[in-house]
């Protein structure tokens, strides 16, 4: 069965794909002088330790592929970078954007975290702290906060609230589904009851302006439905063939079946790249959220994993195309940065994967960006190199990178930056130059 | 440690509410919403109504649905008739995919609906939802999700077969029989682990093949999320003794003596004796791993660990220090027995505080609202899109951690938008036969504050009356 998908259906399809974006508010920087006050940000974290030696692999460096051996990417894929370093072939729009200088990779980078657990790493990620349980807010929330928040907005696309948004700011969110008219008599009703619930009433009064805000999102965008099957079953979101190889007795090429990952991988991305530009259509809005954040699952390929990176990458790419199109004109005034919770193992496992590591690899894009190499030092793979003998040593503390846009892109003041929005950072230094 | 006075004069502190207010609390936090006459059948002794649904024989059972041995065999012949199509397909040159295999797949999709849907019957409908509650706990405590066609198959069997039998025995029987359950193999990736030294290694690497090596998933999950816990302190080294310690726990093929059943496979177990969070483990085989399991049931990290989730469940997103001591001291004193556990959380008194601390999740909130009219769900195809919009997919948890069970994650704004949403379409099949007033009595009992019974008595029609009661802050949490 073969019919046309609204661009909500699309959407909801991304929304299953582990997709969720979430959104602080523009009237934080009202303050802010002209030029500044139309700067854009946007973090990506993709979840479950993204593999950095295959988002950029280093194919110049010579311990890369003996290391790497059957999941290696091998020069002739890598989309040539420099002598060292290529992107993953499934980055694509990304690889255009470097060859502009409008994206660059940030090859051994790492939160102050050194656990390997998803869950801590994930929270000091998104707490900015210097260690787990330090800090029980996001840094997010707190850039707001630094600035003096007024009619200060939230959003989070996605049906849940994640962390790095949450804090003192109340955190609006949105997916697509059918609205809620705000002016009805149920929601007014609802939220006399909701007066004395310590959560309730605020974030239902959130819910109701953001639908108004999604409405126009979505009519800002270019209506082009692509016809894809409207067939879905319970379980169809996740995507079959992620894992595949995990099923027992039998051969990774019997359970990835090409035609089948190949269009479902092509609908995915259509849905990707149209989050992407849904988040574009909000943050051009008059008014509109100026820093945002994506979050992206099923990035912890301890098995199969060349299918899984391709797919997952490919959705990666397709939402930063998404955002990128979808920004027009001020794309020139927006960093976006991918990150994830740690690296991973620096030599293959036993199951064609790669276990939780250190280091891994960050992208910046923008439209502003100056252009240079690599951001931080390569440590090379060379064994006496490595963390612990196992990972790839980060160079780099993640909140440096961080920090370094918030102050050069945004403007955010210095001092907030170290007692507010990153305590306990000093020895993670801004870094200077990116825009 | 708590000190002995701190926590009986805590203890002394709280009081415990009326009878009318218990039989309430319950059917609402213990219990997953009251259905019609259930206040009324707790009320005479609402602790006694909890406990005596602990039952050594553990959970009740959905209905229906194969075992995971034969729905690993379904899947694999799906996999090798999709293999034969492709073949077949090669020849032809023909790019569109053959009926039968497509059949397959739309069946094996639609029999872990099934079990889903079966699941949310028994727990809309059971006399003993405290018991389905705690069930529910431990099945998010032991993780699998829905991450290929393989895991998806065997979900449901996995809490049929691992963990309700053993909701209500040692903590250490149930850690084992997840460990050894193929969903939770084939999840964690540890089916496929390999002792770099063992025979298979050799094998492989005398034969020229690709050879396999250690992964080390399951081992890490089962320290940090099913035992100890990070704030045991154990290190990366700990993680791979443990790994190596596992190899050989694996899942039976097609030709094996036990196909798509728990097997363990000496020959790729990775041979020599292990050290794990300090203790030495020099048993051979299985014999290894399983040690160390007992050794990680049996520490007090594990019992804090266990402790602190079951109160944060059933009492507060913040637990109270002095209600986690004592389920604590439970968990040690038995020796990990969880029917010991349960009975200590009915009897705190912290956990029959009226204020309703916890916010439901949707899984939560929807049987709820079956359960307060007395129905049942009829359709997966209904229900699958409610809960994937709510943010909470059937059998689909987004990481080993499990389903978020705090009001921070499932509060949000679009949530709610979607929960009412919910609840008008539900009102307006439901609502018309029913009065609304006598609604709100028996789904909430002594819960039902002034202004929400005032709410839905003025409410226009019976629908918004009822989409009122259920978009409650009273109903929302418990």
């Amino acid at each position: 069965m073969n019919a046309p998908l609204s661009r909500r259906s699309l959407l909801q399809q991304a929304a299953g794909l582990g997709v969720s974006v979430s959104f602080l508010g523009g009237s934080a920087f009202a303050a802010a002088d002209g030029a500044m006050a139309k700067r854009k940000m946007v973090v990506v974290i993709c979840r479950g330790g993204m593999d950095g030696l295959s988002v950029s692999p280093p194919v110049g460096d010579p311990d890369y592929a003996v290391l790497r051996g059957a999941v290696a990417v091998t020069p002739d894929q890598a989309l040539k970078l420099d002598g060292t370093f290529g992107l993953h072939p499934a980055l694509e729009s990304v690889h255009a954007l470097a060859l502009k200088g409008q994206a660059r990779i940030a090859p051994a980078i790492a939160s102050p975290d050194r656990a390997r657990s998803h869950f801590e790493a994930q929270d000091v990620l998104e707490t900015g702290a210097a260690e787990v349980y330090g800090v029980g807010t996001g840094w997010l929330n707190r850039t707001l906060e630094a600035m003096g928040p007024s009619n200060v907005e939230a959003l989070s696309v996605g049906a849940t609230a994640p962390l790095i948004l949450r804090g003192k700011v109340q955190a609006a969110s949105w997916s697509p589904g059918q609205g809620v008219d705000e002016t009805a008599r149920l929601p007014t009703l609802l939220q006399d009851l909701y007066k004395a619930d310590p959560i309730m009433g605020r974030a239902f009064a959130r819910g109701l302006e953001t639908e108004a805000m999604a409405q126009q999102a979505m009519t800002g965008l270019n209506p082009a439905p692509t016809p894809v099957s409207t067939e879905t079953t319970m379980m169809a979101a996740t995507p079959m063939w992620r894992n595949a190889v995990n099923a027992q007795g039998m051969t990774p090429s019997a359970m990835a079946p090409k035609a089948q990952a190949v269009a479902g991988q092509r609908q995915g991305r259509e849905a990707a790249r149209k989050l992407g530009s849904t988040l574009a259509g909000f943050m051009v809005q008059a008014g509109g959220p100026r820093i945002a954040a994506i979050s992206l699952d099923g990035w912890d390929t301890h098995a199969g994993q060349v299918g899984q990176l391709n797919t997952r990458l490919s959705y990666l790419d397709a939402v930063l195309d998404g955002l990128n199109t979808g920004l027009g004109a001020a794309w020139s005034d927006t960093v976006v940065v991918v990150a994830t919770e740690f690296g991973r193992t620096a030599r293959v496992n036993g199951t064609g994967g790669t276990d939780h590591g250190t280091g891994s690899t960050a992208l910046v894009l923008g439209g502003g960006l100056k252009k240079g190499g690599i951001i931080g030092d390569w440590p090379t793979l060379k064994q006496e190199a490595l963390f612990e003998n196992r990972d790839l040593r980060p160079t780099l503390d993640m909140r440096g990178l961080f920090k370094g846009v918030l102050a050069e892109h945004m403007g955010v003041d210095r001092a907030a930056l170290e007692t507010k929005v990153f305590p306990d950072s000093a020895e993670a230094r801004p870094v200077s130059g990116l825009v | 440690m708590i000190n002995q006075r701190g926590r009986c004069k805590e203890r002394r502190g709280v009081s415990l509410p009326s009878k009318d207010m218990m039989a309430a609390i319950a059917a609402t936090r213990f219990g997953l919403g009251a259905r019609p006459g259930e206040i009324d059948a707790a009320r005479n002794d609402p602790r006694g109504f909890l406990t005596d649904q602990i039952r050594p024989e553990g959970a009740d059972q959905p209905r229906g649905g194969e075992g995971s041995a034969q729905r690993l065999a379904e899947v694999s012949a799906y996999q090798m008739e999709k293999r034969d199509a492709k073949a077949a397909q090669r020849e032809m040159g023909s790019d569109a995919k053959s009926p039968p295999v497509k059949d397959l797949q739309k069946e094996l999709r639609q029999q872990a609906g099934d079990d889903f849907l079966a699941r949310a019957r028994l727990g809309a409908s059971t006399d003993a939802a405290f018991r389905e509650r705690w069930t529910l706990f431990w099945a998010n405590h032991f993780t699998v999700s829905s991450t290929s066609l393989a895991t998806t198959s065997v979900v449901g069997p996995f809490e049929k077969e691992a963990i309700r039998p053993n909701v209500f025995g040692r903590f250490e029987d149930l850690l084992v029989a997840s460990s050894t359950h193929p969903a939770m193999l084939l999840y964690l990736d540890q089916a496929q682990s390999t002792g770099p030294n063992s025979k298979a290694s050799a094998n492989q690497r005398k034969n020229a093949r690709k050879t396999g090596g250690l992964n080390e998933n399951l081992a890490r999950e089962i320290l940090e999320l099913h035992t100890v816990g990070l704030e045991a302190g154990y290190g990366q080294a700990d993680v791979t003794e443990f790994a190596r310690a596992m190899t050989g726990f694996s899942v039976g093929r097609p030709r094996d003596p036990s196909p798509h059943q728990y097997l363990f496979r000496d020959n790729a177990h990775e041979p020599g004796a292990r050290t794990v969070m300090g203790n030495a483990y020099s048993q051979s085989g299985q014999a290894q791993a399983l040690a160390v399991m007992r050794d990680l049931a049996a520490s007090p990290h594990t019992a804090r660990h266990v402790s602190t989730k079951l109160a944060a469940h059933f009492v507060s997103d913040t637990p109270p220090p002095a209600l986690v001591a004592r389920l604590e001291k439970a968990y040690l004193d038995s020796g990990g027995r969880l029917d010991e556990m349960a009975r200590v959380l009915i009897a705190a008194p912290e956990a029959w505080d009226p204020a309703p601390a916890k916010f439901k999740t949707p899984y939560e909130f929807a049987v709820s609202t079956w359960r307060a009219v007395g129905t049942e769900p009829q359709a997966i195809g209904k229900l699958a899109p409610v809960l994937t919009g709510l943010g909470q997919k059937p059998f689909s948890p987004p990481s080993p951690k499990g389903w978020a069970d705090e009001a921070q994650t499932w509060c949000a704004p679009d949530a709610l938008i979607k929960r009412l949403r919910f609840s008008e379409s539900f009102a307006a099949t439901a609502a018309d036969r029913l009065d609304p007033n006598t609604l709100a009595q028996s789904a909430l009992g002594a819960r039902l504050t002034p202004p929400v019974a005032k709410a839905v008595a003025r409410a226009e029609t019976r629908r918004e009356a009822m989409a009122l009661l259920l978009m409650s802050p009273e109903f929302q949490r418990r």
